[in-house]
Order: C-alpha cells, then structure tokens, then sequence
C-alpha cells in the first residue's frame, strides 16, 4: 500500500513538473497528427469545439448533416480524466458557481469557435499543420484572453463552488459513456412513415463529420489525453492567460510543445501545407477569425479555462466546467439551426452578428460580477 | 503578522492571482492560503516558490489544505 503510495506520488510530481507539462503537449501534438493520418478531417486531430458540434448534430440538436458525429475523443477525454481523477483521489463533485452564466459562457464560447472553425487546441494544430489563418484565430484568442485578464485584476469572480453529492458529479461522465454506448451499438428502430429501419443516431456520410479516425483509436488516444491533461492540469487559455496575467509561463511550454510536436509529426506523415487559401476545414476571412476567437478567448477566461480543461474538469466531478461544456452543446446547435457558423466558404449569414452580441454580453458578465472586497 | 486567503471553491486563476497580489503586497512574512483541490495546491505552490517563498502544506482532510507561504525579512 506504502509502495503504491509512492509510485502515485513519483506520478503526480511528473506531470506537475516541467518535463510533465512539456511531454503531456507534445503527446497531444502528436496523437492530433496520427488522428489526422489515420482519417479525422485536416488539421483536426482534436478540436473541442467541432466534435462536440458533430455530436450536437449526431443527437439531432442540429440537421447540418456534413456534421453528425458521436466523436469518440469527447467521451474520450472526460472519461480519461475520470479515471485519473478516481485513482489519484482527486474526484470532488462540486457546483454552485453561478452555473446559469456558465451555461451562456458555453454558448458563446462556441460560437465564436465555429466562426473561426476551431477551439484553442485546433488553432494551435492548424498553425502546426500551415494554416496560415490561425495566425489570425491565435491573435484573436490572446486579445480575448488579455481583455478577460482586466476583468479578473478588476475582481472578476463568478463565486465560490461548494462540495456537493458525490452522485452530481457522475452526470457528465454518465453522460459520456451513454455516448459510447450509442455509438458502438448504434441501435435502430422501425420508422413506420418511412417503411424501413432507422437509427437513433445520426451519422455524417459526406463532410467532416464522416472522416474520422478509427473509434477505437479514437478512445484510446482520448482517454490517454483525458489521464494527462488531468495530471498535468494542460490548458491553453491558462498558458496565456497567467504569462500575461501573473508571468507564469509554466502552462505556456505545454502550449508551445503541443505546436512543435504537431508540426514535426505533420512533416513526418506529409500533412503539412503553408498558405491562407484552400485550407481544410477553414476560411481565409481574416476580420471574422480574429473575432471569432476574441469572443471565444474572452469566454474562456471568465469560464475558467479553455474547452479541453473544463471536459476534464467535468471528468472530476466538477459540475460548474459541466454546465459550460452543456452550453458549448447548445451553442453548437444554434450555431447551425440559425447559421452562425462558418463554412470553407466564409462566415455564416449571421455569425458576425451573434459574435458582436457575444462579446456585448460577456463584457457585461465581466464588469457586473465583481468582489469588490 | 499571518495574513491569510480562503481561495476555497474559487474558479482558477482567483486563487493564484488573489496569492500574487498578496505576496507582491506583502514583500515578505506569513501568508496562509486555503484552497480545496489539488490543481490550486499546485498554482499556489508554484507560484510562491518563484517568488522566493517557502512552502509548507498541511493535509486538513476533505480534501482541503493549508498552504503556509513564509518570507523573511532581508
């Protein structure tokens, strides 16, 4: 038992330390470029935002049908950092921190995502990948993040979380595992109208939301993630956040390790291809990718972290990451019933709109949530 | 004189900026935070340790712990 103890221990000091944090980004560089190899969409080894857009669509929260998908990484990843948090005595189910707000932080978060087509994780896998349009979603998220660091030095707070039944904590990570289920049983039933078998689950059979890697590397590589994210505590938006907000630049070498990585295994599969024009899954407006990602950066900061970091959180039973990670759902999907999103085409018919109205409303949650103590 | 933060239940970054603005305040002393999950242990830590801090953590059970952040005077 002592000896476990300290085999757990030597564990937890790893990813706490610097090599930890640098090998836990380079495995995410590298695992995205074999995902990507091996049939998710182009420079979309992992992307927060997407594949939980394409699950949105997959339950039918969305009609988009080039993205259904139950993406096996999201599960992947909650579950993951589940079991890390079980094993590790880390699972604390929690709530009260003003979920309603985190709920609408969720919503816009992904919103401006699906303007610019990509999470924090996706930005930083398109630059490594020669998208030079991430350039532009990169300069946008530190905006947003430089602009939710004013709120935090002003006092910004969204309320203390308080323990709660250990059962609260499971419904996110239940949740997840019903998604596997489903998509490894991918029951049907009679549709009497249509006179034949149909499935409950929608699937893409052209567009992203078909190209996907194997599930079961899916998993695996989702779960592994999971496990070392939750360790190690990787989070893009804290990587950025606390170098300019207190000069930590610890996160930072994750962040920068994860595009290095990324890069060299797209050189060594061939995936990598420079320019602003023709990339995959990406338009070349450089106005609305800035923007996008200024009101998702923004989003994140007060949220608490980027979407990879509140997934796990939810994994250790964290409710509140649980109800913002609800609202990226339903922002997914009134993202495409109500065309915000953007295609390789362009922006949506109102996705610039709904980024002004984002950035209005998450500026006012910043100025109004104030310990003035 | 200890000074002391309850960082318990807030969202990050709170209890790491709330410990530097503190420890940038104070210069030097006692300063005693209580945060209730692992990944604030960690921030604070790391935090008072690059700014020259002594760090000691008491296990206070339920999950919470003491982190006891000493400075002397130089």
């Amino acid at each position: 038992m002592g000896h476990e103890n300290e085999i757990l221990k030597k564990i937890t000091a790893f990813f706490a330390s610097k090599p930890g944090i640098i090998f836990v980004g380079a495995f995410i560089g590298v695992m995205a470029a074999v995902l990507q190899h091996e049939g998710n969409p182009g420079n979309m080894g992992f992307c927060i935002a997407c594949f939980q857009r394409d699950i949105a669509g997959a339950l039918g929260l969305h009609s988009a049908a080039p993205v259904q998908y139950i993406r096996p990484e999201i599960p992947g990843i909650v579950l993951g950092a589940f079991i890390a948090a079980l094993i590790f005595g880390e699972y604390k189910a929690r709530a009260g921190s003003a979920p309603m707000i985190r709920f609408v932080l969720g919503f816009f978060a992904m919103i401006g995502a699906l303007v610019f087509l990509g999470c924090p994780w996706r930005a930083l896998l398109r630059l490594a990948g020669g998208d030079l349009n991430a350039i532009l979603g990169l300069a946008g998220l530190a905006s947003g993040i430089f602009i939710g660091t004013l709120f935090i030095r002003r006092g910004f707070n969204l309320g203390r979380s308080r323990k709660t039944y250990p059962v609260v904590g499971l419904v996110i990570p239940v949740f997840m595992l019903g998604l596997l289920i489903f998509l490894i049983w991918d029951p049907t039933y009679y549709d009497a109208a249509l006179g034949e078998d149909v499935t409950f689950i929608r699937t893409s059979t052209i567009g992203p939301g078909a190209m996907a890697a194997p599930i079961a590397l899916s998993l695996g590589i989702g779960l592994a993630v999971g496990f070392f994210a939750q360790r190690s505590r990787f989070c893009t938006v804290a990587g950025i956040r606390d170098s300019i907000l207190i000069r930590d630049y610890h996160l930072l070498l994750g962040v920068i390790a994860l595009v290095i990585a990324a890069f060299a295994a797209n050189l060594v599969l061939d995936q990598f291809s420079v320019g602003f024009e023709g990339q995959p899954v990406a338009h070349d407006d450089h106005l609305w990718n800035y923007m996008g990602m200024v009101l998702s950066g923004l989003a994140f900061v007060l949220a608490g972290g980027c979407p990879g970091r509140n997934l796990v959180l939810s994994g250790e039973g964290n409710t509140d990451s649980g109800i913002f990670v609800v609202g990226m759902l339903a922002g997914a999907a009134f993202s495409h019933n109500f065309r915000l999103a953007s295609s390789p085409t362009g922006t949506g018919d109102w996705g610039p709109q709904a980024v002004i109205l984002g950035l209005i409303i998450c500026i006012i949650i910043g100025l109004t949530m104030r310990d003035k103590s | 004189m200890t000074e002391r933060i309850d960082a318990r239940g807030l969202s990050c970054p709170t209890p790491i900026f709330k410990t530097q603005e503190k420890l940038w305040a104070m210069k030097n002393g006692v300063l005693e935070v209580l945060v209730d999950d692992g990944t604030a242990k960690q921030n604070v830590a790391r935090t008072a340790e690059r700014e020259g801090w002594d760090v000691e953590i008491t296990d206070m059970g339920d999950g919470e712990y003491l982190l006891t952040l000493t400075k002397k005077v130089e």
